[in-house]
């Protein structure tokens, strides 16, 4: 009995130690030095919530840059990935489908090794990166539908590489870059091309 | 692989050895008694708690009183975690309207964050209010970790003390390890994560136009704080789905580097603590070479694997169920140490891996965790499979087996094999189950044998209370729900009860002072034995499943067959 009322009250002291006061200590630090972070780096246009700078958006027209596949279609609620085993036939048909969509929607070289985070889905579904490498083969296709000039093409080159991510410190991960900040930065030319008309 | 890679696997490796006598050196003060630095922070909370519970931290208990308090405790965690589930709906903290969750699913998700599995059968965001995840799973994070703790400081004494009946005060040791080790490492480590992105609000889903103009509903939540301590504690249940994968729990890959590194920090400063504490920090390293030689093996092979080419995809990086951000290297580093180390977040799908690399992440699990493995847990589990060696190694000379001057007999092998067998059976019983029932069968995702390792994979986990999964089994039914929940009860405390029975036999041996004749425990010679019992007795029982899961996919993969 005595082991049984000892039970509850060291239970109930650590819910409230470990339960309560230890994320709201977090909460308050965080939100104190971290505040945008914290709150899921979301990025406003005006006042309104367009998306967060960590989580994936769907990107397949056109004028846009593509984000990768996504087993979830970039939708949160909840996230997560195919789960295809590679002997899965699913995934083999898969991967064929996105490499025939992604030639004839960009019209790449025809030498050319796609990018394979182009044809594979991601484990969270919500990737917001693609390498660099896929995003230079997609210049083409946009700069088209967008009907942007040759000085437009030059500044969509150098957002490029300016927006590329390159491994933290020097070692950690790998080379990346954000799809919706780049496609931010499309919107942005457009818009000054057309105040510039 | 390129030479960034092996630049960074070296890293994690060098900070792992160096961090290890830092930390370690730190619990064993904490757990000696001596003064530290973070008893002026905690030491008033901790004579409250004391005051509180009205228990004089210094009253010890034999092996039946500290295995009773031990079960009590889990068994009260337990029934809260159940019916705040089941209750959800009633209570505060639930900005989306999460409705109540099903009973199976309660009972699986509260054995499985009391037996410091954290299997999740449910979607986080989808399914658990912030109250729930805060002050329930939160809270469990924390004490099952502390629970392991304990049981290897009891056993720790049963080995180092002579002619007592006396293990320990299990409500002195859960204190301490929640207040001076688990506790300050959470709050720096869950402040650098959101340093890096990881979110921390209570504030409701976000509901934005895309670019495309489509919706997208962001989820929120008290996010770092818990993504702390599941790393740290070895818990691994994920505030989201994808857990480790998802952007808002690893957003950068130094919050993976850190995330990592957290996985193995304790389970491995833990070798140098119990080096200290028996009186050999040559055999803590011992035991830590052990643990690390199998780690680096099994990396290498899952590494080699999934950068080979096959036939289906050719040489195409096989980025399936992984993040940009990560790459190969990043994804396999983290599934090897997440199995070795019974953590079980996961930041790439383990069931995308190639056969062989989803093989090494299953075979850790199956060896017992003991490959730095759950915080005190992995080394507990290690030292039965010390007391195995020891005693094969006698039989081969035909001496007395001694472990630490500690004569090893009879009970303490019989134990030892039950500690074992219990968790392998119940691994192999639910698995051909499972593989033969309509039950069992209708939640596959991958069928031939990638579905088999689906299953065998899901009872390795629970039973070894590791947590990751291949996670298009949909295991969140009636069926895997009861059967997975059983596997995690039966492999956490089939396990503790024989390791308190040993230290409890133990504390009442006497101690036979070091000859020439004794059999040494930290020599390269012990080493190599050690690896060849752990993998004869932990892994030789698997090799038929194995066979007919991964092995043969594999085989099958390699001449191009589908399925």
């Amino acid at each position: 009995m005595k082991t049984l009322i000892v039970s509850i009250k060291i239970f109930l002291l650590f819910t409230v130690i470990t339960g309560i006061i230890y994320p709201l200590l977090v909460t308050v630090i965080a939100q104190n030095l971290f505040p945008s972070k914290a709150n899921g780096s979301l990025i406003f246009k005006g006042n309104k919530v367009i998306g967060s700078r960590l989580i994936g958006q769907k990107f397949d027209t056109t004028i846009y840059f593509s984000s990768r596949p996504s087993a979830i279609s970039y939708n949160p609620m909840p996230s997560g990935g195919s789960n295809y085993g590679l002997t899965n036939v699913r995934l083999i048909n898969l991967v064929n489908e996105r490499k025939n969509k992604f030639i004839a929607f960009n019209q790449p070289d025809s030498l050319i090794t796609i990018p394979s985070e182009m044809l594979f889905a991601s484990g969270s579904g919500l990737d917001p990166h693609i390498s660099p490498e896929a995003a230079l083969l997609q210049v083409e296709r946009i700069t088209n539908a967008r009907h942007f000039d040759d000085n437009q093409k030059k500044r969509v080159l150098q957002s490029i590489e300016y927006l590329t991510e390159k491994p933290q410190l020097s070692i950690l991960g790998e080379v990346r870059i954000n799809v919706l900040i780049l496609n931010l930065e499309l919107d942005k030319l457009s818009d000054k091309s057309r105040v510039n008309k | 692989m390129k030479a960034q890679d092996l630049v960074e696997v070296v890293l994690f490796f060098v900070l792992l050895i160096g961090l290890t006598p830092i930390l370690g050196n730190y619990i064993s003060k904490v757990f000696i008694g001596n003064k530290h630095f973070m008893l002026p922070v905690f030491g008033w909370l901790e004579k409250l708690i004391y005051r509180f519970i009205k228990v004089y931290p210094d009253e010890e208990t034999n092996w039946v009183s500290y295995t009773i308090n031990l079960l009590v405790f889990n068994l009260i965690g337990f029934g809260f975690l159940f019916l705040i589930q089941l209750l959800q709906k009633y209570l505060p903290m639930n900005p989306v309207n999460l409705s109540n969750v099903s009973w199976h699913s309660a009972f699986n998700s509260s054995v499985s964050f009391v037996t410091n599995t954290n299997w999740q059968g449910y979607a986080g965001e989808t399914t658990l209010s912030y109250f729930v995840q805060m002050i329930g799973l939160t809270v469990q994070n924390f004490l099952s970790a502390a629970t392991g703790i304990a049981v290897l400081l009891a056993l720790m004494r049963g080995l180092i003390r002579k002619n007592t009946d006396k293990i320990g005060n299990f409500w002195s040791d859960i204190t301490k390890s929640t207040l001076y080790v688990l506790l300050p490492l959470s709050i720096l480590f869950a402040i650098v994560l959101v340093g890096q992105g990881v979110i921390q609000n209570f504030k409701a889903y976000e509901t934005v136009q895309t670019l495309q103009g489509a919706q997208q509903v962001i989820p929120m939540g008290p996010a770092a704080s818990q993504v702390a301590i599941k790393q740290l504690g070895t818990n691994g249940g994920g505030f989201f789905n994808s857990n480790s994968s998802h952007p808002f729990e690893n957003p950068t890959p130094f919050s993976n580097f850190l995330e990592m590194l957290a996985i193995l920090l304790i389970p491995a400063a833990l070798t140098f603590t119990y080096g200290k504490m028996v009186g050999s920090s040559r055999h803590g390293w011992t035991v830590f070479t052990v643990m690390l030689i199998l780690l680096i093996v099994g990396l290498s092979i899952s590494l080699t694997a999934e950068y080979s080419a096959n036939p289906i995809f050719g040489h195409l990086p096989l980025m399936e169920g992984k993040e940009t951000r990560f790459g190969i290297t990043n994804s396999i580093l983290w599934s090897t140490v997440t199995s070795a180390a019974s953590n079980g977040s996961v930041n790439a799908m383990h069931d995308s891996l190639s056969p062989i690399s989803g093989m090494i992440a299953l075979l850790n699990i199956m060896l017992g965790e003991i490959i730095f493995g759950g915080v005190g847990s992995g080394l507990y589990g290690m030292v039965i499979f010390i007391i195995l060696t020891v005693f094969i190694a006698g039989l081969m000379v035909g001496r007395t087996p001694e472990y630490l001057g500690k004569k090893i007999e009879a009970f303490e092998v019989q134990m030892a094999i039950i500690a074992i067998l219990s968790t392998s059976f119940a691994i192999l019983l639910f698995t051909a189950w499972a593989s033969v029932s309509k039950a069992g069968l209708s939640c596959l995702n991958n069928s031939g044998p990638h579905g088999f390792t689906e299953i065998l994979y899901a009872f390795s986990s629970a039973a070894g209370n590791n947590g990751s999964s291949f996670a298009g089994l949909n295991a969140n039914t009636f069926f895997y729900n009861l059967t997975l929940g059983f596997g995690m009860l039966i492999g956490r405390f089939g396990y503790i009860i024989p390791v308190l029975a040993i230290a409890g036999k133990m504390a009442g041996k006497k101690i036979t002072p070091l000859s020439a004749g004794t059999f040494r425990t930290d020599n390269w010679l012990f080493i190599c034995l050690l690896i060849g019992v752990i993998l004869i007795v932990g892994g030789l029982i698997f090799f038929p499943a194995l066979s007919i899961g991964p092995v043969i996919e594999n085989l099958l993969m390699k001449s191009g067959m589908t399925f």
